[in-house]
This record gives structure tokens, sequence and C-alpha cells, in this order.
């Protein structure tokens, strides 16, 4: 105990006391952070509202895990059956969806499956575990994670369950899943935004692009103060209401990277 | 600071956020050190001036708690800091505070377990003469201490280098918040996960030239006072 309080008393001697008043935590995930949109929508935010909003980026599965643990306010991130199960929960208050973009099949630029131009994602994968030919998954319950395990599905394969040799999970995140198929010439799943603004592309290139199914909508909610008594509710409502509102998805529409538009509103009216 | 390569761009530029993470990781790291020298110095010195039941079990246990790996300290203080968890409501989680608390935990038995060996080794010299003044307990610890001081600083030296170069501890506990709780270690992991590997290198050669400066300018402390005392 006593450690605690010297601790405690020699991190507030130097750092100053905290600011405790107009701050939010949001848990999101890597894409909304790395891409770069919250330096781009923060400030915005914080312009409007006069609140200061601390981002912890992890995948979705554990910023959902971090809010039910009461240590974030708000939570946005990208994988709806897992938002709902966490609604269903009670630790959610409301969930609406903010925006979306889509994600895509990167592999090698030599493209050893031949599957490069596709449309098809289903067929794509089949081909890719017809050929055995390596491919890299996050592994760590995020929501590109999730939703490459659907897509597997959907072509009725579950190479993770046959713990097939070609199949690798790494258990990392987005930049670093792209980082190691690059060094094993391994194709992956990203989501776009990710893909974008990566800056270690060369030697990788997008294969599969442009079918529904690879869909990828963000949504955004409130964690329940009715579960989390500490939760700013006020304030973190008022995040909740700026990125559905009309000004918050035009700043959403406006970020781009070399032209290119990373996420597309799609809040209800 | 996203744009660009080199570290020594980085550094020309004078980056304000390149120097905001450099001085909170030094806060962090120092602070820890600070925090884990109050509790590590007299426990090591305690360990070697008395005899106790269990003393060699004590002794072998410190010495392995020196290779504590960083990322299972931080998820024991992230579950103790948790608002679901015992000290919940302090609020504490995801501050400078508790990367401070971490790193202390993570090096409090490497300052205690060296500065036991240091102490150890100055008694079997002074001993007799100790004895022979009659010199108390409390007073044999502080005046070894003393003595012991020029090697303690290599200890100090040892828990900073720990300190300053983890980040598994420091992700978990801090959440690399940009601005906040960002530290060196923590921004090349982030750099690196965005494909920016020069950037990432970059940013790792300017914290072994800060590790490095830290360790010449004690080593220059250290001539001085040794050709003070003569």
């Amino acid at each position: 105990m006593r450690f605690l309080i010297s601790a405690l008393t020699i991190a507030c001697l130097t750092l100053g006391a905290q600011a405790q008043d107009k701050t939010i935590t949001i848990a999101s995930t890597t894409s909304t952070q790395d891409s770069g949109l919250f330096n781009h929508l923060l400030p915005a935010f914080k312009a409007k509202t006069g609140i200061d909003v601390k981002v912890i980026a992890q995948g979705t599965g554990q910023a959902l895990d971090t809010a039910r643990r009461g240590d974030a306010d708000v939570v946005f991130v990208h994988a709806k059956a897992a938002e709902e199960k966490f609604l269903a929960e009670g630790f959610g208050v409301k969930r609406f969806d903010v925006m979306y973009n889509d994600f895509v099949l990167v592999g090698p630029a030599a493209d050893p499956a031949g599957i490069k131009g596709s449309k098809d994602i289903v067929a794509s994968l089949k081909t890719i575990q017809a050929k055995a030919s390596p491919f890299v998954s996050r592994g760590d319950k995020s929501g590109t994670h999730l939703a490459e395990l659907d897509l597997w599905k959907a072509a009725g394969l579950d190479p993770a369950g046959a713990k097939a040799d070609w199949y690798k999970e790494i258990g990392q995140g987005m930049g670093a899943a792209l980082n190691t198929s690059k060094a094993m010439g391994a194709y992956l799943l990203s989501d776009r935004a990710t893909w974008i603004s990566f800056k270690g592309k060369d030697g990788l290139a997008i294969a599969v692009e442009g079918d529904t199914k690879l869909f990828n909508q963000y949504g955004v909610m409130l964690v329940n103060p009715a579960k989390h008594p500490h939760v700013k509710a006020d304030l973190g409502q008022a995040f909740v209401d700026y990125v559905i509102s009309a000004e918050g998805q035009k700043v959403i529409a406006d970020y781009r990277i070399e032209g290119q538009q990373l996420f597309f509103p799609n809040a209800a009216k | 600071m996203m744009e660009g390569s080199g570290a020594l761009d980085l550094v020309l530029s004078g980056d304000p956020a390149l120097y905001a993470i450099v001085r909170l990781s030094l806060v962090v790291s120092l602070s820890a050190v600070a925090v884990a020298a109050l509790i590590g110095l007299p426990l090591g010195g305690l360990i070697a001036l008395t005899r106790f039941r269990g003393r060699a079990g004590a002794i072998v246990l410190l010495n392995a708690m020196m290779g504590l790996p960083p990322v299972v300290v931080g998820l024991a203080v992230f579950l103790l800091l948790s608002r679901s968890g015992p000290l919940g409501s302090w609020g504490l989680l995801f501050t400078p505070t508790a990367m401070v608390m971490a790193q202390a935990v993570l090096i409090t038995p490497i300052i205690a377990a060296l500065t036991r060996q240091a102490v150890e080794d100055m008694w079997s010299e002074y001993r007799d003469e100790l004895t022979a003044m009659g010199v108390g307990p409390l007073q044999r610890l502080l005046t070894l201490l003393y003595d012991a001081r020029i090697a303690l600083v290599t200890v100090l030296l040892a828990g900073f280098g720990r300190a300053a170069a983890e980040v598994g501890a420091v992700m978990i506990v801090g959440g690399n918040i940009n601005g906040f709780t960002r530290v060196m270690t923590t921004a090349i992991a982030l750099e690196t996960s965005k494909g920016d590997l020069p950037l990432a290198m970059g940013l790792g050669l300017i914290l072994i030239a800060i590790v490095f400066a830290i360790n010449a300018s004690a080593w220059a402390l250290r001539l001085y006072a040794e050709r003070r005392i003569g």
C-alpha cells in the first residue's frame, strides 16, 4: 500500500494533476486510428464541443472487452454481430451505424494463386485453399478477423479448425499482419482504410475487391452508465451525437489520403 | 511526425509531438526508478545484513523476479486498476501514473536484488570494522548503502534501462493514447504496425541515443565522484 501511495505521489508531482474535466475515453479499432481518421475527426469535434478524446486503439473484440470492464465511455468498432451481443448483454445503450468501407484481399504482387482481379471473394478463398497458398489470419478476434472467418464459412471451408499448415494465425494487429504477409508472401484480408494508409505496400497488391460480401460497417455506442456509473454519459453521448450528425458525417466523408476517400458515412437520417 | 523517415530529420525539425513522447518516456521511467529505489535499496540492504529463516529462498526469489515478463506485470496492474478491478475507483487505468506503477513493479526486484549483492560485498569488507565500532543495525545499513553508492548508481541505471526499454507493460496499462500515454517504445510499436519501418527504426535509434546519454552522464558523475573521494 505504501508503495502505491508513493508511486501515486511521485507521479502526481511529476506529471501534474490529470485533467478530469471534459475528457472521454473511446475504445476503438486500429483501422480508425492507424488510418488517421481520428487525427482528422477529433480536432473538429473538440472545436465544436470543447471535449478532449482519448483513443485506445485495439481490435474490435478487445475494444468491446475494454468497454465491458468499464474502462471506456464510448465504443467505436466494426463487427455488427459482436456489437449486438454487447448490447444484448446490457453493456451498451444504443448502437448507431456511422460509416462503412470495405475489406480487400491483399496478396503478393506476383499473385501465386492466380486470383488477381476477381470480384468473387468466396471463389478466391476456395482457390487459395485448393492451391494451399500461404494465408495470414489476424487471429485476434478483431472485426477484420471475424469478417475473415465469416468469409471462410461462406466458402464452406474451415482452415483455422483444420489447422492447415498454409494458414497462419498470427494474433496481431492489421499493420503487423500486413508486414508479416509481405515477409511470407501470403494473402490476407485487410480493411481498405489500413491498406491505403499502410506505408510498406511494395511487394503487396490488392487481389480481390468489390464483392458485396466485403462490406465493412462501423458502429458507435455509449457504454451503459447503468452498468458502469462512472461512465461520462453526457460527454460520451455528445460524441455519439456528433459522429452521426450531418456535420460529423461530412467531416468523415472529407477524410482522404492521396485523393481516396477512406470511410463512407451512412448514419440513419 | 507521421511523415518523413529519417531519425535525424525528426530531431532537427524539432517536432513537438516527438519531444512530448520523449519527455513522457523519461518522466515515466525516471519516476519508476525513484519509486523502485525507495523500496528496493532498503529492502536489498536489509536482506544483505540480516539473517532469517528462508533467507536463501528469498534471495533466489528476488533474483528470479529480475526476469519478470513486462507483459505479465502489465496485465496484473491492468486487472488491479481496471474499473472492474479492486482499485478501479481510483480511475488510474490508461494514465501515466499507471505506467509508473507497472514499471516500478517491474524494476523493484532488479534494484533490490542488485543492491543486496552490492551491500553484501561491502559488508564482508567492513564487517570487522563496523562490529568493533559497535555500530547499530540501522546505522550499518545507512553506512553500507552510502559506501556502496557508486555501485548503486549502476544498479539504478540497470533499473532505468529495463524500464525505458520495455513495451509490454506500458502498452497494456497506458493504452498508447496519442498525446497522453504514448511513449517511445509504444510509438515504435505503432509505427511498425503502420508499415513505416524507417520511422520506427529512427525512433528506436533516438531511444538508444537517450539511454546512452543518460548512462554516459552517470559514468562521468562517477569518475568525478571517485576523483573527489581520491
